[in-house]
């Protein structure tokens, strides 16, 4: 490799380090503003301010769904395995809302209950067609969702 | 050995060998994916069975999932031509590299609209502005901003370095992409499906992923090659090897 080439080369790398420098310093002080939702632990952890509109994510409590057979009104509990929050929704949901499936919602706390303008699903990335979600249930070990957060943080909101 | 490979290395810098490069392999490459594509497509639509939750709604994976990983993929082979580009001012790397662009904003723009006509019923909204989704987005404009830069200059040469530089600045948003659904909390899943080791998914849904990866990348190469070549005729139009490449009449 001639001199020049070398110098070129060298100058090729120090664009592309300072460039991911610069992005990892910006991100990592963006870290929190980057979170598209946060987990009921957070919640408890910190006091938000009843106006503040936020994302709240987890899984739906098994058996928490009730519905107002008069109205679109639903009502439901989301839980990251350490606490859980009551939700409340007035609206359509996703296809893919069931209890124990991963959701999140954007809305206000009030008084201890969220309230969600807007649920959204989460799909936790398995795919298996029914046979195989059936022998899975049969043999006692059905498909757990798994908790919609960072594998980062998984270990500490268990 | 490493002399012959060295010596084709450097036959490849020579436009009309290039060219003659380009021409040969170009058919096989476009059969090559057609072959795959409706292999991939008939085992993805017709074979594979519905999925426990979504039925027939996750068919949609197979185009998304593939694009987007072609989206990253071809944003890498970019990268590697820019650096050779700007290392070793090698003409048709500089054309490899600027005709790369277009393809990867077209994988990229494919994965965005699958995405959202599959996040409409099952997340429930088209479009949210989570740390995947925004990034992918971003990835869109880098490659408009790389094909913008280079059309804007006269001398195409110059034009193809400054826009190299402009791709190794992107470069950056490949691992973000790729790492944003593990360093921060987003609506898009995690990732889960892989071939080696532990899956998400069943093994009896991933032959149809394979056939489509290989069709993505076949048709990323074939649309390269093709692009580059009908580059390389626009800029040495008016030269002696591509007007006898091409008959008199041009």
């Amino acid at each position: 490799m001639t001199p020049t080439r070398k110098k070129r080369l060298t100058i090729v790398g120090i664009v592309v380090l300072s460039v991911g420098a610069a992005a990892a310093v910006a991100l990592s002080a963006l870290q929190d503003n980057l979170m598209f939702f946060v987990s009921p632990s957070d919640l408890y952890a910190q006091t938000v301010p009843d106006e503040r509109h936020l994302r709240l994510g987890g899984l739906v409590v098994e058996g928490s769904v009730s519905r107002d057979p008069q109205s679109l009104e639903v009502s439901f509990a989301v839980t990251d395995g350490a606490h859980s929050i009551p939700v409340t929704y007035v609206g359509l949901l996703p296809t893919l809302f069931r209890e124990g499936q991963g959701v999140i919602a954007h809305g206000r706390v009030d008084n201890g209950v969220f309230h969600a303008r807007e649920v959204l699903a989460r799909h936790d990335e398995t795919y298996m067609p029914n046979e195989v979600a059936k022998a899975l249930e049969a043999a006692g070990t059905p498909h757990q969702v798994t908790m919609p957060t960072t594998r980062g943080n998984a270990s500490n909101d268990y | 050995m490493w002399q012959t490979i060295k010596v084709g290395f450097h036959k490849l810098g020579s436009p009309p060998i290039f060219y003659r490069v380009c021409q040969v392999l170009s058919p096989w490459l476009w059969a090559g994916f057609a072959v795959s594509l409706v292999i991939g497509l008939y085992y993805a639509l017709y074979v594979v069975p519905p999925d426990y939750q979504q039925s027939d709604s996750f068919r949609i994976l197979y185009i998304h999932v593939p694009s987007a990983w072609q989206a990253m993929a071809g944003y890498l082979v970019m990268s590697i031509l820019a650096v050779i580009a700007l290392v070793w001012r090698i003409r048709t790397t500089e054309i490899m590299a600027m005709s790369a662009a277009p393809i990867g904003a077209a994988f990229t723009l494919i994965c965005l609209a699958t995405g959202s006509i599959w996040g409409r019923p099952m997340w429930g909204t088209f479009w949210a502005w989570d740390a995947r989704l925004t990034s992918m987005l971003i990835l869109l404009f880098i490659y408009l901003g790389i094909m913008g830069l280079y059309a804007a200059f006269e001398d195409k040469r110059k034009g193809a370095r400054v826009a190299c530089i402009l791709i190794l600045v992107g470069l950056v948003n490949i691992p973000i992409i790729h790492f944003s659904v593990e360093w921060w909390t987003t609506l898009h899943q995690g990732r889960g499906i892989s071939f080696v080791g532990e899956s998400t998914m069943d093994a009896s849904m991933k032959p149809p992923l394979i056939w489509m990866i290989v069709a993505t990348k076949l048709l990323f190469t074939a649309a390269l090659l093709d692009r580059s070549r009908n580059e390389l005729i626009e800029q040495d139009r008016r030269k002696g090897w591509i007007r006898q490449k091409l008959g008199a009449s041009v």
